[in-house]
C-alpha cells in the first residue's frame, strides 16, 4: 500500500467514526425532537405536525408538578451550590500547595464517585438522620453533587488572578469578606457563571440521585417518566416536548457561553 | 530631630524553615524616602510585606506612631501599597482603580471624583479614566498602580519596585514626579528597588540589605562614601576593593605599599578591606607615582572614560576624563581622604 492510499484509508476510517460518534449521539435526540412534533400519540408512527403537545405541558396537570418540582430544585440547589462552591473554590485557591492539592482530591471524588454509591449514601445519611424523604432531602442531595462542578470551574480562574488582588483590595480599606467579594468574585464571574450552567444542568439531568432520595410522593420529570414507564402506562408525548426544550436551552446555553469565550479571547488578542 | 513614625525591632521571618529576615530593625521618620535596597531575593518585599500588615513576623515588633500594630489587619493600618506587580482590578476602569479606596471610605461622590481626577493628572494619565485596565502599556498600568495608592493621602506608602517596567527617560520623570508627591503631600515613602542609581538619587535614607540582613543605613552620600563593608560597596557604584592591613591610625598598607588614609580606631595591623572608587584615582607621571599599571582596556561611557590598569597582575578600574591609549605605561595616585578602610566583615 502506498503511503497516499494508507492515508486516504486512515482518513476514511476516521471520517466513519466520527459520522458514529455523531449519529449514536445526535439520532435519539433527533428522534425526540421528531416525536415531540408528532400528531400522535404512538411512537412509531408520524401522524403530522403539531405543537399541542408542547401546550399540553403547561396546559395540563400530567405533568406540572414534576416539571415544578424539576425547576425549583435546580434553581434553588444551584443558586446555593453556586455560591458555597464559589466561596470552596476561593478558600481552597488560599491554602498552600500541598493542602490545595489534597482539598482537590476531596472535591473530585463526588464527581468520579458513581451516581448510584452517592445515591444510596445519602439515603442511609438521611435516615440515619431521621430526615423525611422529600423536597429537602433531594435538594440537599442536588446542592451536594453540585457544589464539586462550581469549585471545578471556579478555580482555573482563580490561577489565572494576579495574586496580590485580594491583599490590595485590602490595602485599600476592605475587610477579609469584602474583599473577597469586590476583588475576586468579579473577576472569577465567567468561572461562576459556567459552574452555575453546569451545576443546573446536572441537577435538571439527574435521575438516580434523586430516585434514592425522594421517598414516594415526591417526584421529578426523571423520576416520574421512569415511574410512568414501569406502570407500562402509555406516557403522554408531552414528555417528548419537555425534552425538546431542555435540549435547546442546552445548546442556546452552550452557544452562549462559547461565543462569550470568543468574545473574550479575541478582545485578548486585541 | 524628625519624629519616628515606624520602628521595626528585632523582625524574624522564615518561609518553610528559610530565613527571610533576621534581626531586623529598623526606625523609619516622619516623612521621609528611604529605599530598601539590595539584591533580589534578600527580603525587600517581605520587610514591606510586614509593614503593610500582609505578613507576620515570626519574631519582633512593628510599631507605627509608637502603636504596636502586629495584630492589625492591613485594613487597619494607615498604609497604602503600591505592589510589585500593579494587582491592579481587571474588572474595574481606570476611574474606578483609582476611586477604590475613596468608595471603601465612603467618601462623597463629587469628592471622589475631584481628587481621582487630579491623581491622575499628577500620574500624567490625564483622560484615561474609561480605559480598561488591560489595555494600558506596562508603565502606565504601573502609574494607575501608584495613583490608586496615594489618590488615599495615606500616612505611609509602600512603594515596591514601582518604576521597574519603565523605559529609562519616563522612569527619571517619574522619579522626579515621586520625590516631589513625597514632598508636596507629606507622606513618608518606603521605596523598594534593587537599582542603586535610583536609590542614591531619590532617597533620603537608603537601607543596603542582603540576605535577610541589614548591612548598612545612611543617607546617599553616607553609604556611598563610607560603605561599612566590601558588599555595600560592590552594590552601590562601582568600587575596586583591596584586602589589606591597617598599620596604625592613619596608615594603611595593601597591595604591598603603605598609604596615608584618614581612618583610624582599627587594631593594630588588623585586616581590613580598603575601597577607592574609579573616580577617585587620578593618573600622574608614573616616575612619582606609588602604583605603576599598564592601560589594558579602554571604554568611553559618554560622560567618561573607562579605563582598566594592570598593576602587577591586579585589575584596577578607573573613571577619568583624560583618555589614554591602551598599552600606556601610566602611574596612579589617589588622595588620601578618598581612601576608605572598612572592618573586614563576616556576612558578605
Ligand atoms: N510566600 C512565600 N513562601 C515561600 N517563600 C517565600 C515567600 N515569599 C518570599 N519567599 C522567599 O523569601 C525570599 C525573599 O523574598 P522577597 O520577595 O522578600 O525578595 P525581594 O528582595 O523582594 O526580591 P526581588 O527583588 O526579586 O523582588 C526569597 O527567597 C523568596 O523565595
Ligand atoms: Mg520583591
Amino acid at each position: 500500500m502506498t503511503a497516499r492510499t494508507r492515508k486516504r484509508l486512515y482518513q476514511t476510517v476516521g471520517a466513519c467514526f466520527t459520522a458514529a460518534a455523531f449519529l449514536s449521539v445526535y439520532t435519539p435526540i433527533a428522534v425526540i425532537l421528531a416525536l415531540s412534533v408528532n400528531d400522535s400519540l404512538k411512537a412509531y408512527a408520524w401522524e403530522g405536525f403539531t405543537l399541542r403537545w408542547y401546550a399540553d405541558l403547561f396546559a395540563t396537570d400530567v405533568m406540572h408538578d414534576p416539571i415544578m418540582n424539576t425547576l425549583l430544585v435546580a434553581i434553588l440547589a444551584t443558586l446555593i451550590a453556586t455560591v458555597l462552591g464559589t466561596f470552596f473554590a476561593i478558600g481552597i485557591h488560599a491554602l498552600d500547595k500541598t493542602r490545595r492539592t489534597r482539598m482537590m482530591v476531596l472535591n473530585n471524588v463526588p464527581v468520579v464517585n458513581p451516581e448510584i454509591v452517592t445515591g444510596i449514601s445519602l439515603l442511609i445519611v438521611f435516615s440515619l438522620l431521621g430526615f423525611t424523604l422529600g423536597f429537602h432531602t433531594v435538594l440537599i442531595a442536588h446542592v451536594f453533587f453540585g457544589v464539586p462542578y462550581v469549585v471545578l470551574s471556579v478555580m482555573p480562574r482563580l490561577k489565572k488572578l494576579d495574586p496580590n488582588l485580594y491583599e490590595a483590595a485590602l490595602d485599600l480599606g476592605c475587610t477579609r469578606f469584602s474583599a473577597v467579594l469586590r476583588a475576586i468574585v468579579p473577576n472569577v464571574a465567567t468561572g461562576i457563571l459556567a459552574g452555575a450552567l453546569m451545576a443546573f444542568t446536572m441537577s435538571i439531568d439527574d435521575f438516580v440521585i434523586t430516585y434514592f432520595t425522594s421517598g414516594s410522593e415526591y417526584m421529578n420529570v426523571s423520576t416520574w417518566l421512569y415511574a410512568a414507564i414501569g406502570r407500562s402506562r402509555s406516557f403522554t408525548p408531552a414528555a417528548y416536548a419537555y425534552n425538546a426544550i431542555i435540549f435547546l436551552f442546552t445548546i442556546a446555553a452552550i452557544i452562549f457561553i462559547n461565543s462569550r469565550k470568543e468574545k473574550k479571547e479575541r478582545e485578548v488578542r486585541r | 530631630m524628625a519624629k519616628t513614625l515606624i520602628t521595626l525591632s528585632g523582625i524574624e521571618k522564615s518561609f518553610d524553615g528559610v530565613k527571610v529576615l533576621s534581626d531586623f530593625n529598623l526606625s523609619i521618620d516622619e516623612n521621609e524616602f528611604i529605599t530598601l535596597l539590595g539584591p533580589s531575593g534578600c527580603g525587600k518585599t517581605t520587610c514591606l510585606r510586614i509593614i503593610g500588615g500582609f505578613e507576620t513576623p515570626d519574631a519582633g515588633t512593628v510599631a507605627i506612631d509608637g502603636r504596636i500594630v502586629n495584630d492589625l489587619e492591613p485594613n487597619q493600618r494607615q498604609i497604602n501599597t503600591c505592589f510589585q506587580r500593579y494587582a491592579l482590578f481587571p474588572h474595574l476602569d481606570v476611574f474606578e482603580n483609582v476611586a477604590f479606596g475613596l468608595r471603601i471610605r465612603k467618601v462623597e461622590k463629587a469628592e471622589i471624583v475631584r481628587r481621582v481626577e487630579e491623581t491622575l493628572r499628577l500620574v500624567k494619565l490625564e483622560g484615561y479614566g474609561p480605559r480598561a485596565v488591560s489595555t494600558l502599556s506596562g508603565g502606565q498600568q504601573q502609574r494607575v498602580a501608584i495613583a490608586r495608592a496615594i489618590v488615599n493621602r495615606p500616612k505611609v506608602l509602600l512603594l515596591d519596585e514601582p518604576l521597574g517596567a519603565l523605559d529609562l527617560k519616563l522612569r527619571q520623570e517619574m522619579q522626579y514626579e515621586l520625590k516631589e508627591m513625597q514632598r508636596t503631600l507629606g507622606i513618608t515613602f518606603v521605596y523598594v528597588t534593587h537599582d542603586q542609581e535610583e536609590a542614591l538619587t531619590m532617597s533620603d535614607k537608603i537601607v543596603v540589605m542582603n540576605q535577610g540582613r541589614i548591612l548598612q543605613v545612611g543617607t546617599p552620600e553616607d553609604v556611598y562614601n563610607e560603605p561599612k563593608n566590601r558588599f555595600v560597596a560592590n552594590f552601590i557604584g562601582e568600587s575596586n576593593i583591596f584586602e589589606g592591613v591597617m598599620r596604625e591610625d592613619y596608615l594603611v598598607s595593601f597591595c604591598g605599599r603603605e598609604f596615608k588614609c584618614v581612618d583610624r580606631g582599627f587594631a593594630a595591623d588588623e585586616p581590613v578591606d580598603v575601597v577607592i572608587r574609579p573616580e577617585d584615582f587620578d593618573f600622574v607621571p608614573p616616575s612619582k607615582a606609588k602604583i605603576v599599571g599598564v592601560v589594558d582596556s579602554l571604554v568611553f561611557r559618554g560622560v567618561h572614560y573607562e579605563i582598566n590598569v594592570i598593576v602587577e597582575g591586579r585589575e584596577y578600574t578607573i573613571h577619568t576624563t583624560k583618555t589614554r591609549s591602551i598599552g600606556d605605561r601610566v602611574g596612579l595616585a589617589v588622595d588620601p581622604s578618598l581612601i576608605h578602610v572598612m572592618k573586614r566583615d563576616v556576612h558578605a
